[in-house]
């Protein structure tokens, strides 16, 4: 009846996980019976849950985010400590255990922080750049956004019920083979990421459709904000990759589920081929995360240097030859394996030559800051911080790049420093200046500047404190998950490095503060121009926060930086255009179907893991149904009537019209 | 029962702090900076063997020829954003300045310039130190075959038909010709001092050729996590003279189980944490056996909680 599960899948033995879900529990409860008492949950289902505004999505897709980061931070926390323990001890933590913390941990930093956050972004920003109105397929944003959801829930709910991978955050076989790994951990592992890369997948198709075919009249390709480009070129590699990966996830399943031998020792599987595979996948991936970052970057360093993006070609160019030339190094994540000089050297080389157009782009930011004005606020304090430790990551990545080097380093803590290099100093960074820059946007008021600052001082000097030492380690041939170890060299190391977990822990705790400050001051912080930080792109148009429609009338763009140059027209003019004649909007109705879709996703994936096969079948019957219903629905659309428009787009107008007269002509 | 392996009168230790061999990159970056305090110890900047030291000498001048454009890089971030400060009157201010043809030559010459440079060392390094290449050396090399096993290591050497497990012990001065494989999951074999990993993969052999140009010990581990019993999978490397080695290959012989199908399957089975021993007799044809799957792979977890969760934890 129940397949697997039985009540041996409680961790009753374990204090840890045990504690942590009652913890979250108690929390999850408590929110869900205020938000009932408050009588909120009708505002909550009308509003967010079955929106298909593209708004929304994006702040729920960070929200998510920022959610799963607290987990995978609290996994980081639990590894550093452990590392710091287990000199010639057992630590406070199992090998069984310590192996699903630092799987868990890198699988929910990748793929339910990393990812939700730049999509959210893109979400949120890349329509209102674009000048109009919502994505390509809204339903179908909604439907990805709540599969990404369904995913992360089922990581969190190995917890509790089973347990996680034990094999990292890649599960190579034969490790992640039946013989091997016969519990449900590496199951939980797959069908979460087997139903998030649905959701990933739609994103990429959606996106793609997005930039290509609906943009603001005039909006042509070579006008776009840096940021589009950087969207289009992640998307294209989503749509890309992300494939690779469902077909490589689910050859495993299939020899989990049905004895099949891609993978296995026996029968002519090969374990190599899953690791080309998933690598074709992988390094494509780390771009699909580091592009819409330095797309954020170039909108922040432009905008707080009060000057326009220098190079904007070279810029596009550099982009889109990152986004192919990603495909192409795949292979020097196992130099290892012993291929022949040829091909190490071949792969090597390419590796190097995408240090190429990422050292364009900084030396590129760098122009843009020359000869500006440059405002040190939030945005841009992430972004300087990014400029210099991503340059270090990027250096310490092409010495990897490098295959006899990558012999003695491969798989050692200075890999695991790379690799946070630059994804913490590059994506993480990277959104944290978009939360930032964007937050006024979304909400109508700006982040709390002193706590901010405060948190951005935690963070950068607890990163490098936290990293800098496993460079060291891993020099001295201290290699990747390690439970324990009795190298009395090695300790001093880790335990500066839980010093600098604990400073970015205070980092954390600083911005949850300043979230929290803010919405409580929220008046005096309140941005009522719609453009705080003087913006040059279209998405300052609009009032913050912007109304369901965007744009009362779909901007007509004369050239790069549309909304500077329109600021710049009307200060001309000295007044802003005619106002515009007004008519009806149709907008596309909420749809409950990616909650439900969701839902019923979130049931097949659970009994898929435990072998319930009944609930397997009513659940995929359930979520076919909740489609056909959905492609049968009458009424797709509701209008706005102009009178609504008129009276938002007044006001607008009035706010912009006395900004520009306050902030008079600029030289 | 197996035995401790005693072959050896004492052990020749080897002081690594007899060299500072990373005073170069002393100073030349802030942040390596931590490495020169501790000078004696990362093991991979202080090799005792020719592959290692050839690595490092790479690993230097990959450093050096990119910190000579990281570092101005970083300089300049800091010195343009700190001058051109809003607040700074005397900073020139271009607010339309966003293209300049000479800058952009530049700006894409100078990495490319670099990675040219950067490309034909990892090009030259790559035929150089392929792991399979042969040492260049008068004295013939040494055969060791390896095998990772869940979670131990066993050395055959096939032409002295003798054994070990998590204990390696090499001629110094002689290059030592690997032939490795792994019994079940994959693993790396990875002596830092002495250079070069590989990874040891199932139904597989790949090749390694290194050498200790010097008497010593050195640890050696697992650099690919391999499962519950990772951490433990480490051994020691003991390079020794001729003599002592010809000796402890005599000492070998004289005791301890020997090593055939049916022991083998016995050390197949899953155990953390084995103690070093060794076989007296080892049958050559293991290898081979082992790689071609006539011995079948090693039988993963056969203990524990059923489950949802098998926790193995047996003890040999």
């Amino acid at each position: 009846m129940l397949g697997k599960l039985s009540w041996a899948a409680i961790p009753l033995d374990q204090p840890i996980p045990l504690f942590t879900a009652a913890l979250v529990g108690v929390v999850t409860f408590g929110v869900l019976a205020w938000v009932t008492l408050k009588g909120w949950l009708p505002y909550l289902w009308r509003e967010w849950i079955t929106s298909v505004d593209h708004k929304m999505i994006g702040i729920m897709y960070i929200l998510l985010a920022m959610v799963m980061l607290l987990r995978g931070f609290a996994d980081a926390i639990m590894m550093r400590s452990q590392q710091a323990l287990a000199f010639r001890s057992e630590g406070f933590l199992r090998p069984e255990h310590y192996d699903q913390i630092f799987s868990a941990h890198g699988t929910l930093m990748i793929f339910f922080v990393a990812m939700p956050f730049v999509i959210g972004l893109m979400n949120f920003v890349m329509p209102l750049q674009l000048g109009v109105r919502d994505v390509a397929f809204p339903t179908l944003n909604s439907v990805s956004f709540w599969l990404t959801a369904t995913g992360a829930f089922l990581v969190n709910i190995s917890l509790v019920v089973g347990e996680f991978a034990r094999t990292g955050w890649l599960p190579y076989p034969p490790l992640s083979e039946v013989a091997y790994s016969p519990g449900v951990g590496v199951d939980y592992y797959l069908w979460s990421l087997q139903i998030s890369g649905v959701g990933t997948l739609l994103t990429g198709v959606n996106f793609v459709t997005t930039v290509l075919k609906i943009r603001a009249p005039g909006m042509t390709l070579m006008r776009m904000p840096m940021f589009c480009w950087t969207t289009l070129a992640s998307n294209l590699l989503i749509v890309a990759a992300f494939p690779i990966l469902t077909a490589t996830l689910a050859m495993l399943l299939l020899d989990r589920y049905v004895g099949f031998h891609f993978f296995t020792n026996e029968a002519g599987g090969n374990v190599m081929m899953f690791m080309n595979l998933i690598w074709a996948w992988g390094h494509p991936e780390v771009y699909i995360l580091i592009l819409p970052a330095f797309g954020i970057f170039s909108e922040v360093i432009s905008t707080f240097s009060r000057k326009p993006l220098f190079g904007y070609r070279s810029m596009v160019m550099a982009t889109m030859a990152i986004c192919v030339l990603s495909f192409t190094v795949w292979l020097h994540h196992f130099f290892t394996m012993g291929a022949g000089a040829d091909v190490n050297a071949i792969f090597g080389v390419a590796s190097m030559i995408i240090a190429v157009p990422t050292g364009v782009k900084v030396f590129n930011w760098l122009f843009t800051m020359y000869g500006g004005r440059v405002v040190y606020s939030q945005p841009i304090l992430w972004s300087i911080a990014f400029m210099v430790t991503f340059v270090i990551g990027g250096m310490t990545g092409v010495l990897l790049a490098v295959p006899p080097v990558d012999f003695v380093l491969h798989n050692s803590l200075f890999l695991v420093a790379h690799f946070h290099n630059v994804i913490i100093g590059g994506v993480l960074f990277g959104a944290f200046a978009g939360y930032t820059y964007w937050f006024p946007k979304a909400f109508g008021f700006r982040l709390h500047e002193g706590l901010g600052k405060a948190s951005f001082w935690c963070w950068v000097v607890g990163f490098y404190v936290a990293f800098m030492p496993l460079y060291v380690v891993g020099l001295m041939g201290m290699t990747r998950r390690m439970q324990h170890y009795d190298v009395p060299e090695w300790r001093p190391w880790l335990l500066i490095a839980a010093g600098g977990a604990a400073m970015i822990l205070v980092g954390i705790i600083l911005q949850i503060a300043q979230l929290a400050i803010s919405i409580r001051r929220r008046k005096e912080l309140r941005d009522e121009t719609g453009d705080p930080w003087n913006g040059r792109s279209l998405e300052w148009a609009t009032p913050s926060p912007p109304p369901s429609f965007n744009f009362a009338v779909l901007p007509s763009v004369e050239g790069g930086e549309a909304y500077w140059g329109m600021k710049q027209r009307a200060r001309q003019q000295a007044m802003l255009g005619e106002e515009p004649p007004y008519a009806d909007i149709e907008m596309p109705r909420n749809s409950p179907t990616g909650f439900i879709c969701a839902f019923f996703a979130t049931f097949m994936g659970f009994a898929l893991i435990w072998h319930i096969w009944w609930i397997v079948i009513l659940a995929a019957v359930g979520a076919f149904a909740t489609f056909v219903v959905f492609a049968w629905r009458d009424e797709v659309e509701y209008a706005i009537p102009a009178e609504v428009v008129a009276s938002v787009d007044r006001a607008n107008r009035t706010a912009r019209g006395e900004t520009l007269a306050l902030s008079g002509t600029p030289s | 029962m197996p035995a401790r392996s005693d072959g050896l009168p004492d052990r020749e230790r080897h002081l690594p702090c007899s060299r500072s061999t990373s005073a170069m990159v002393a100073g030349c970056t802030v942040f390596l900076a931590p490495i020169v305090l501790t000078a004696c110890q990362p093991a991979v900047l202080d090799p005792q063997g020719t592959v290692g030291i050839a690595e490092k000498t790479i690993l230097i001048d990959s450093l050096a020829i990119m910190l000579a454009i990281v570092v101005p890089t970083i300089v300049a971030t800091f010195v343009v954003a700190w001058w051109f400060r809003a607040t700074n009157t005397r900073a020139t201010y271009t607010p339309n300045w966003e293209y300049s043809g000479r800058i952009e030559l530049i700006v894409w010459s100078i990495p490319l310039l670099v990675i040219m440079l950067l490309g034909g060392v990892a090009w030259i390094g790559s035929h150089e130190l392929d792991p399979a290449k042969p040492l260049t050396s008068n004295t013939p090399p040494l055969e060791v075959q390896v095998v990772a096993l869940d979670w131990k290591w066993l050395f055959i050497y096939p032409v002295q038909r003798i054994a070990s497990v998590n204990h390696l012990v090499i001629p110094a001065d002689t290059p030592i010709h690997f032939s490795l494989t792994s019994a079940s999951v994959m693993n790396a074999f990875f002596v830092p001092r002495l250079g070069s990993m590989i990874y040891t993969m199932n139904g597989m052999t790949t090749q390694l050729n290194l050498r200790a140009d010097a008497p010593g010990t050195f640890q050696g581990l697992s650099s690919h996590y391999s499962g519950d019993g990772f951490s433990d999978m480490h051994f020691e490397v003991q390079a020794v003279s001729a003599q002592r080695f010809a000796a402890w290959i005599d000492a070998t012989r004289g005791m301890g189980p020997s090593l055939d199908a049916k022991s083998y399957a016995a050390l197949a089975r899953q155990s953390v944490n084995t103690i070093p021993f060794t076989f007296r007799a080892a049958d050559p044809d293991l290898f081979q056996q082992i790689v071609t799957q006539q011995l079948p792979p090693g039988p993963g977890p056969q203990t524990g909680r059923p489950n949802p969760s098998v926790s193995p934890q047996t003890e040999d």
